[in-house]
């Protein structure tokens, strides 16, 4: 059976500015798949891939057997609708209150009734845990509890695909742990699909099926968390590990200091 | 020499990309326009937004403007001896060009740089790229009901402008100058067309009120996702517009009287 999500052969860049080059990677139905890397290593790129909001330059991304760079605006909103995607920082509308947060895709995409709206974004509150906090507006809630807001409005709409990219950043260790549990017991629960960016190692490594390591727009590892604990590539032990040199250099490349500052010997 | 020929050639073509872009962008607006019509709801509350919220500006302006015309126009007029011609003169003043003009020009500052803000700022805060992946068109969304909301706000707008100016004009002119109430107005009524002066004038207020409008959305929506890019696009609304709608003005005066 051919996988749900697949990257194949993909690169993207900018002019003059390669970002992903040779992309391979692939979730299947019911796991929960992380894409790792530093800072600037293209993964949010490639969650814009997959969302449509950008194309690739070549290979294909394939979301539940359609090509999505292929695809056209209406085609394009369909498959979006299958997919849920929990943004960096929650990105809640500000001028909405939690409970219409959560109803907004219901009332942008269903003509459900007020009282059903209502019964399923209490249902989708109670599980992150936030029901008593529906009448709040975004601006009086923590950061931690938006990202769970957020989380209930990415499921609003059952869908199969979960995308979350970072969900760990900025987070106090509570709201860390809290929002890992639910990114797993929601992917098994809804029977979906879940792919996180992230780079958080511990938290990430307790719930995921498969790890892809990136950097700089190359797929440096795979493997399940084990299998990369166990690596000795010096990548996945100097990611692993997080010291401070090793395959990534401490010094980005730069003219000598010396001729910087003007010494001449 | 050919460094300058060549930054006029880049300012050129900048300026060129840059309004075709902003027409694509007019036409991508205007298809979302229909739907938006459907949810009248999202319009009556952009409505409040930007049309109620200005009303305090706009009334306060409009009545200081109509004492300002009383004051100077019965100055001018009864050198002439023809001060009864006040009401005339104020009225149509105010209805032809100061009414949409100023009214126009405070709209910008009032409600088009708030909507500027609000969406760039929605930008920076990823709330329009979430929107997107949801499956919803943020222009058909957000943008089409507050350029509508804009569209009907504008000529009403104006035209309290006026009437408070012309009630400004009164009270100046008749209560505290002296002139003939009776005169004041019925040189008014005599000499004010409904379809030429004050027709003409809603018109005016409409073009200015989808002026205003696109270029505040337009700009909030281009602007870079950043604190100095949303401050940068609210100047940018305020100074554009202004320049548009004066821009504008003159050619539909041009249009609409040049030729009597």
């Amino acid at each position: 059976m051919a996988a749900f999500v697949s990257f194949e052969s993909l690169a993207f860049g900018y002019p003059g500015r390669p970002l992903l080059s040779d992309i391979n990677l692939h979730a299947e139905r019911g796991e929960v798949v992380a894409l790792m890397g530093g800072s600037g290593s293209g993964k949010t790129t490639l969650l814009r891939l997959l969302g449509g909001q950008l194309r690739p330059d070549s290979g294909r991304v394939v979301f539940d057997g359609e090509d999505v760079g292929a695809l056209n605006r209406a085609a394009l909103y369909g498959l979006r609708r299958r997919m849920g995607m929990l943004f960096q920082y929650g990105a809640l509308f500000t001028d909405l209150s939690v409970f219409e947060n959560v109803a907004f895709p219901l009332r942008e995409h269903t003509r459900l009734p007020q009282s059903m709206i209502r019964d399923l974004v209490l249902m989708k509150l109670e599980a992150v845990g936030l029901r008593g906090s529906a009448a709040l507006m975004p601006a009086q809630i923590s950061g931690g509890m938006a990202r769970r807001v957020a989380l209930a409005r990415a499921i609003a709409l059952d869908p199969p695909l979960l995308v979350y990219d970072e969900p760990f950043a900025g987070l106090d260790p509570i709201s860390l742990g809290t929002i890992a549990h639910l990114i797993r017991a929601l992917n098994d629960a809804l029977g979906a699909t879940s792919i996180v960016v992230t780079h958080d190692v511990a938290e990430t490594f307790a719930i995921a099926d498969r790890v892809y390591l990136i950097s700089q727009g190359r797929l440096m590892a795979q493997g399940t968390p084990a299998e990369l604990r166990a690596s000795t590539d010096p990548f996945v032990v100097q990611f692993l590990s997080g010291s401070r040199d090793g395959p990534v250099r401490f010094h980005q490349p730069a003219p000598s200091l010396a001729s910087d500052l003007g010494i001449t010997s | 020499m050919t460094t300058w020929l060549a930054s006029l050639g880049a300012w050129t073509i900048g300026a060129v990309a840059l309004l075709g872009h902003a027409a694509r962008f007019f036409l991508r607006l205007c298809a979302a326009l229909p739907a938006a019509c459907l949810r009248p709801r999202l319009i009556v509350d952009q409505l409040h937004f930007i049309g109620n919220r200005s009303l305090s500006i706009i009334g306060v302006s409009g009545l200081f403007v109509g004492f300002v015309l009383g004051l100077q126009g019965y100055y001018t007029l009864q050198r002439y001896g023809s001060a009864e011609a006040l009401g005339l003169l104020v009225a149509l003043s105010l209805v032809r060009e100061l009414g949409p003009v100023v009214a126009a020009l405070l709209f910008a500052g009032r409600a088009g740089t708030s909507l500027t803000a609000e969406v760039g700022l929605m930008k920076a805060g990823e709330q329009l790229a979430a929107m997107e992946m949801m499956a919803v068109d943020p222009v058909a969304r957000i943008l089409a009901p507050r350029f509508i909301a804009a569209l009907i706000a504008m000529p009403l707008l104006a035209a309290m402008f006026s009437a408070i100016g012309i009630l400004g004009g009164w009270a100046v002119g008749v209560g505290l100058i002296g002139v003939d109430a009776g005169a004041f107005w019925s040189q008014m009524q005599a000499g004010v067309d409904v379809f030429k002066d004050v027709g003409n004038g809603v018109i005016k207020s409409a073009v200015f009120g989808v002026i205003c409008g696109f270029i505040a959305l337009y700009v909030g929506h281009e602007s870079q996702p950043t604190p100095e890019g949303v401050a940068r696009a609210t100047t940018t609304t305020v100074v554009a517009s202004s320049l548009a709608v004066l821009g504008f003005d003159f050619i539909l005066t041009a249009l609409m009287f040049g030729a009597t």
